[in-house]
């Protein structure tokens, strides 16, 4: 049995393993299936200020080994989560990283503020959605917004403050050593990638918004150069996803960098998927004969 | 137990019309637990995301589930290469179901095309009270006549070119039997233009409608919210997630 520990921002995981924001909700839905006590963390579902319908349907699609989604940040509100979701997941002996998001940088650290109080362990901030007060531009499309937006946030917060980097960027690094400087304790990475299908046969776009973001498998090599890219630029840990659907593919964005892993679409093929993934990277480090998996993060020899 | 995903054995795997599968499954526990209007979430081997199927047969003395599904896309496809023997990945059973009432003393089932499959449980449940009305494109298309007169139903068959049944849609009989009067209750699964003629003659006639709605769905618990459909709850635009709250809905709660 291998040590699957892992610490990130003073912040002790049992295993490196997290559900991804969006596709686990809250957890209740999951516990139907499994002990959610099994899982490192949980990130939530991206929460703002108030509640928010999100878009038109539909919302997801297939793609070759992925798929498109365009839920746009549905969720009940702030105030919801902290009343009625958060004391539930605070019982279940996992990490809880409480997902922000808002329309402009007020928003965010307006939600930053109410989770204070809490006993939340670490904030997720989400730079992917538009900021309203930019033109509608994603605040992580440019190193100016991620910095004003995680200084906003950071002034309000003592928690860890994780920010979660967009991939539909020129240059990611650039981003992370912004956001770094402005205060973040780490970085998760990637969100999705921008993406579209269209219906041949009726010329319209598959989803009602027109684009969504990209995952799943097919997004699992550009995690790995961006995890890397950036774990090698910035001083701070790094939270690897994208596309992660087994126990190797965590090992190996891991080896790339990461300190800890988030699973996202491999939970809709395969609910079971963080489960299972947790048990094949002890299985496969077991077989190596490596001790604890902090020992394989970082570790990949560059040519 | 609400849901579990596992691993079933297909007993029976028939092809009932052009690209139509019918499928039994051996699955005690998930067919203990369901119920009709409910739906079954399968893995589709090389695909990331799930397919959602309606139920088509709940025995639960035998353990054993029925799905009919149509090939509408590649993941259908592949469910489609499954034969009897192999295993099917399941997540079920899922979503919430028809109302169910054993003092209604007259309901009226509509199916149309492969909306058909999930008005089977309820002919089963409701029998001789039961009118089932089937619509179809043309003959070849046409499904589950017998098993719907075997549970003792009322069946009216339409379809679109006249080939078999009535020629027309399946609003003309339900017209007639709602201006009748005595109905109960009425349970419709089809294509959305059909399922809106239907909540509108309810409507009109102040009949108890549900409708069996389908979308484009990820987890199929109620956790992604990618399967979004726009309802009324207590005067409130909400909106509601079809693999959770539905996909059975009361059809005035709908905003078409």
């Amino acid at each position: 049995m291998a040590d699957l520990s892992v610490k990130v921002c003073g912040t002790d995981f049992k295993n490196p393993i997290i559900p991804a924001s969006g596709v686990f909700g809250y957890g209740r839905e999951y516990e139907e299936l499994f002990p959610l006590d099994k899982l490192g963390g949980i990130a939530t579902k991206g929460t703002t200020l108030h509640l928010r319908t999100g878009n038109l349907a539909p919302r997801i699609a297939e793609t070759p080994s992925g798929m498109l989604n365009s839920v746009g940040l549905q969720n009940p509100g702030i105030d919801h989560f902290i009343d009625t979701e958060l004391p539930y997941l605070l019982t279940k002996n996992l990490v809880v990283l409480a997902n922000i998001a808002g329309s402009t940088p007020d928003e965010c650290a307006e939600v930053a503020a109410k989770l204070e109080d809490t006993d939340v362990h670490m904030i997720e901030l989400n730079i992917s959605c538009p900021n309203v007060k930019q033109g509608g531009a994603a605040f992580g499309t440019s190193c100016e917004m991620a910095a004003e937006v995680t200084k906003r946030v950071r002034a309000v917060t003592k928690k860890p403050l994780v920010v979660k980097l967009s991939p539909n960027v020129t240059s990611i690094t650039d981003i992370a050593k912004s956001v770094e400087a402005a205060g973040a304790d780490a970085v998760s990475l990637i969100n999705t990638l921008l993406g579209m299908r269209i219906d041949i046969n009726t010329g319209r776009p598959i989803l009602r918004n027109n684009v969504g973001g990209m995952s799943g498998p097919a997004v699992f090599p550009i995690a790995v150069r961006m995890v890397w890219q950036v774990a090698n630029a910035v001083n701070i840990p790094v939270i690897g996803m994208g596309g992660v659907s087994s126990g190797r593919d965590a090992i190996e964005l891991m080896m790339a960098g990461a300190s800890a892993i988030q699973v996202g679409a491999a939970i809709f093929t395969d609910p079971y998927a963080p489960v299972r993934i947790i048990e094949e990277m002890n299985d496969w480090l077991d077989s190596k004969g490596i001790a604890s998996v902090k020992n394989i993060i970082g570790t990949v020899k560059p040519w | 137990m609400k849901y579990t995903q596992g691993q079933y054995i297909i007993t029976d795997k028939k092809a009932i019309a052009c690209e139509i599968y019918s499928f039994t499954i051996a699955c005690p526990e998930v067919a203990a637990a369901a119920s009709p209007g409910q739906f079954v979430h399968i893995r589709a081997k090389g695909y990331t995301l799930r397919r959602p199927i309606s139920i088509c047969g709940i025995d639960k003395d035998k353990g054993t589930l029925r799905i009919v599904f149509e090939i509408r896309g590649e993941g259908t496809a592949e469910i489609a290469k499954l034969n009897k023997g192999d295993l099917i990945d399941m997540l079920a059973p899922l979503g919430h179901g028809f109302t169910l009432n054993d003092t209604y003393n007259k309901v009226v089932l509509i199916g149309g095309g492969i909306g058909t499959p999930p008005m089977l449980p309820l002919a089963a449940f409701y029998g001789k009270k039961a009118v089932a009305i089937s619509g179809f494109r043309n003959a070849s298309a046409v499904i589950l006549q017998n098993d719907f007169i075997r549970t003792g139903a009322e069946t009216i068959l339409c379809t679109d070119d006249g080939s078999a049944g009535i020629h027309g849609f399946v609003t003309q009989p339900f017209t007639e039997l709602a201006k009748q009067g005595g109905i109960d209750a009425v349970y419709a699964c089809g294509p959305m233009p059909m399922l809106k003629g239907i909540a509108a003659i309810c409507k009109e006639n102040g009949i108890f409608c549900q409708i069996s709605l389908e979308e484009r769905m990820a987890c199929g618990i109620g956790a992604c919210l990618g399967c979004a459909c726009r309802t009324v709850r207590n005067d409130e635009e909400y909106f509601a997630h079809v693999c959770k709250d539905g996909p059975v809905f009361n059809a005035e709660e709908v905003l078409w």
